[in-house]
C-alpha cells in the first residue's frame, strides 16, 4: 500500500481488508486517461467514503471494481484489485455479483417497465431459482424499505426518486451482498430522504455485515456514516484519513464542506465531454 | 357481406405471418438494441434444414437418402438445436465484438450475417424449391364452407393457430419466468442488468435462440403454404412496415401491426380498383384491376401514412417521464 498514508495507530486495529483497490489506472477508449493511480482499501465490516467533485473519478473507480467498464469501453492497465483476498481484475461483473459485491450505479437505474417486486427479483438473478430463500429475502428487504412493500406492484418508472434509490439498493441486496459499492445514493433527493437511506444503510452494514463503499459528492453526509474517508481529485487519492480526521481538516472544510465559498469555486471546474451515440450505450 | 368477411379472414391469416416475422425482430431489437436484417433469411434457413432433415438429404450434396429420413418428432428439436448453435455462433463471431460499436456498423454486420446465412443454406441444402410435408391439413374447411358459405384454407387457421400458442407460451416466458424477467430487464436497461449480474451475454443467446424457433415457425408454415424457397426470406420485407405500424420494441404492437397490415393488403387488393375507379372514373378512364399486385407497396404505402401521424408506432413504447 504505497499510496495509503495511514498512522501506524489506527493500521494496527484495522480488521483485514475486504476489498484492495491497488494503484489502478483507467483508460476510457484507448486514450482517455481518468484515473492515474488510486488506492484504497475498504476493511471487513467498513463503511468507507469516496468522496470528490464532479468528474473527479469516483464513478469510474467503482466501474474498475465491479468490471462494469468493460460495457463502456474502459480498462484497467495498470495496477489490480483484489476482494477477499482474490485478484479480481479481471473478472465479469456477472461474476463478481456471485462472489458477494454488487454495484448500485449512479442515477439508481431502476429498470422503469418492471414493478418495484420484480425489480427486486431481477437482483436474484445470480442466484438461480432458489425460490424459497428468495422469497425470504424479499420479504427481508421489506422490512428495511417498507415503503417499497406498499409500492411493490407499480412499474418502478412511477414511484418517487427516493423510492427508485431504496429499490435500487435493495434490488443490489437481493444478491446477498457481503460488499456494496454505492454511487451517490443522495443525487437529487431531498435532505431528510437522504438521512433516511444513510440511516438504513447503516442499519444495512451493522446488521447484515455488508460492507460499504460509498462514492459520494455530499462530503457532510459520507462524513458523517463513514469510518474512514479518501478524497478523489483529477484521478488521483489526494487526501485520505478517519472521517473524523477528514471532518476537522481544513482543507476539506473549505473544499469540500462549503464553509469557504471561494474555495468552492475553483472546484467547479467541471470537464464535460461528449461522447458519440454508441450501441448499448 | 360474406364477401368482404372472407376478404377480412383470409387478411388476418396472411397477416399473422407478417406478425411472426415481427415478432423475431421486436424480440432481438428490445433486447440487444441490434436490427436483425436476417430475420427472414433465418426463417428460410430453419425449414430447409428441417426439410433436409425430414427427407435425410446429405448436406453439401443435397442427396436425399430415404434411409437418413427422419420422423418430425426428431427432425424438428433438432432443427432447434441447429437454431440455438447458431444462436451461439452469433453471440460469438459478432454481437461480443461490437459492444459499443455504433449503431450503422452493427446494422451492417446484420446485412452480411443475413447474406453469410443465406449462402450456408444454400450450400447446405441446395437451392431448388422444396416441399415440406409434415401432414398439415390442405384444402379448405368443410363446415366453414358449407354452414356459412365461408371458404378458409385449413392450413392458414393452422398457421394462425401456432402463431397464437406460440405467442401465447412467450408471453407466459417473459412474464412469468426468472430468464424472461431478466430479458425484459435487459430491454429497459442494459447497464443496469449488467450491475445486477445479469450476463448479456447468455441473454443475446437466449433471445436470438428464441427468434430462432420463431423463425423456424414462419419458416415452416409459410413454406408449407407456397414451398420452401428463396422467396421465402423476402417477407423479411414485409416485417419493415409491420415494425413501423407497431413500433420497433412492442409485441403486441407487432402481432397487431401485421394483422393491420394484413388486413389492409387484402382489402386493398379486392375493393381498392372499386373505390379508385369510383372516385376518379368521372375523370378518367381508370383500369379497375389497378390494386392487383398491391403485396409489394401496399404495406409500405400504410406505414408511410402512419409515419405522418404516429411515428413512434401504434403501440410504441411510452418513455416513462417522472417529474
Ligand atoms: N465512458 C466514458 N468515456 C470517456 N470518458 C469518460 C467516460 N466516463 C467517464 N469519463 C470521464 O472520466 C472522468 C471521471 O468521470 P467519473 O468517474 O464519472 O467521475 P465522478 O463519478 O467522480 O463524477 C470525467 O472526466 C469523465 O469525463
Ligand atoms: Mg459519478
Amino acid at each position: 500500500m504505497a499510496q495509503a498514508k495511514k498512522s501506524p495507530g489506527t493500521a494496527a486495529e484495522t480488521p483485514p481488508s475486504i476489498l484492495t483497490v491497488n494503484n489502478i489506472e483507467v483508460i476510457y477508449d484507448h486514450v482517455i486517461l481518468v484515473l492515474k493511480g488510486v488506492s484504497l482499501e475498504v476493511p471487513q465490516g467498513g463503511v468507507v467514503a469516496l468522496l470528490g467533485a464532479n468528474g473527479a473519478g469516483k464513478s469510474t473507480t467503482l466501474k474498475a471494481i465491479s468490471n462494469l467498464l468493460y460495457a463502456e469501453r474502459g480498462e484497467v492497465t495498470k495496477g489490480n484489485i483484489a476482494f477477499k483476498g482474490d485478484r479480481v481484475d479481471a473478472r465479469s461483473t456477472n461474476d463478481l455479483v456471485k462472489r458477494g459485491c454488487i454495484q448500485v450505479m449512479e442515477g439508481r437505474h431502476c429498470f422503469e417497465h418492471l414493478t418495484v417486486e420484480e425489480n427486486l427479483l431481477t437482483g436474484a438473478y445470480t442466484r438461480g431459482n432458489a425460490r424459497k430463500e428468495i422469497k425470504d429475502d424479499l420479504e427481508l428487504v421489506y422490512t428495511y424499505f417498507p415503503r417499497l412493500k406498499e409500492r411493490r406492484s407499480s412499474l418502478a418508472g412511477y414511484i418517487s426518486g427516493g423510492e427508485q434509490q431504496m429499490t435500487a439498493i435493495g434490488r443490489a441486496l437481493m444478491s446477498r451482498p457481503v460488499m456494496m459499492l454505492l454511487d451517490e445514493p443522495s443525487m437529487g433527493l431531498a435532505p431528510q430522504l437522504v438521512e433516511e437511506i444513510f440511516e438504513i444503510v447503516k442499519l444495512l452494514n451493522e446488521e447484515q455485515g455488508v460492507s460499504v463503499l460509498l462514492a459520494e459528492q455530499n462530503t457532510n453526509m459520507a462524513l458523517k456514516y463513514a469510518q474512514y474517508g479518501y478524497i478523489l481529485e483529477n484521478g488521483r487519492v489526494v487526501m485520505d484519513g478517519p472521517a473524523a480526521e477528514l471532518r476537522e481538516n481544513p482543507d476539506v472544510k473549505e473544499f469540500y464542506l462549503g464553509i469557504s465559498e471561494e474555495g468552492r469555486r475553483s472546484f467547479r471546474n467541471v470537464r464535460s465531454y461528449r461522447r458519440r451515440k454508441r450501441w448499448l450505450n | 357481406m360474406l364477401f368482404f368477411m372472407e376478404t377480412v379472414i383470409s387478411g388476418l391469416l396472411a397477416g399473422v405471418m407478417y406478425s411472426l416475422v415481427a415478432l423475431g425482430f421486436v424480440l432481438i431489437f428490445k433486447a440487444s438494441g441490434v436490427f436483425n436484417f436476417a430475420q427472414g433469411v433465418m426463417a428460410l434457413f430453419a425449414a430447409l434444414t428441417l426439410v433436409g432433415l425430414l427427407s435425410g438429404t446429405t448436406p453439401f450434396t443435397h442427396i436425399d437418402n430415404p434411409a437418413f429420413a427422419m420422423p418430425a418428432w426428431v427432425a424438428i428439436p433438432l432443427t432447434i438445436v441447429v437454431m440455438i448453435v447458431f444462436a451461439i455462433l452469433v453471440e460469438r463471431f459478432i454481437l461480443r465484438h461490437l459492444v459499443n460499436q455504433e449503431q450503422i456498423i452493427l446494422f451492417m454486420s446484420m446485412v452480411g450475417l443475413a447474406y453469410v446465412l443465406e449462402g450456408a443454406g444454400d450450400i447446405l441444402w441446395g437451392s431448388d424449391v422444396k416441399v415440406i410435408d409434415l401432414g398439415l391439413p390442405q384444402g379448405a374447411w368443410d363446415w366453414l364452407l358449407d354452414g356459412y358459405g365461408l371458404y378458409i384454407e385449413k392450413i392458414e387457421l393452422v398457421a394462425a393457430g401456432t402463431a397464437v400458442v406460440l405467442v401465447a407460451f412467450l408471453a407466459v416466458f417473459f412474464q412469468k419466468t426468472r430468464i424472461g424477467r431478466a430479458l425484459r430487464a435487459v430491454a429497459d436497461d442494459h447497464q443496469a442488468a449488467l450491475s445486477v449480474g445479469i450476463s448479456l451475454r447468455s441473454i443475446w443467446i437466449i433471445v436470438w435462440s428464441v427468434a430462432g424457433v420463431v423463425a423456424l415457425v414462419t419458416g415452416v408454415v409459410w413454406g408449407a403454404k407456397s414451398g420452401i424457397q428463396f422467396s421465402l426470406s423476402l417477407i423479411a420485407l414485409k416485417a419493415l412496415p409491420v415494425l413501423i405500424l407497431g413500433g420497433f420494441e412492442s409485441i403486441p404492437g407487432a402481432i397487431v401491426g401485421g394483422l393491420i397490415i394484413g388486413v389492409g393488403e387484402k382489402l386493398a387488393e379486392v375493393y381498392g380498383g372499386e373505390i379508385i375507379v369510383a372516385i376518379f372514373g368521372r375523370w378518367y378512364e381508370i383500369d379497375p384491376g389497378i390494386f392487383s399486385a398491391t403485396e409489394n407497396w401496399f404495406a409500405y404505402v400504410l406505414a408511410l401514412v402512419f409515419l405522418l401521424f404516429r411515428p413512434q408506432g401504434l403501440f410504441g413504447e411510452k418513455i416513462i417521464e417522472r417529474v
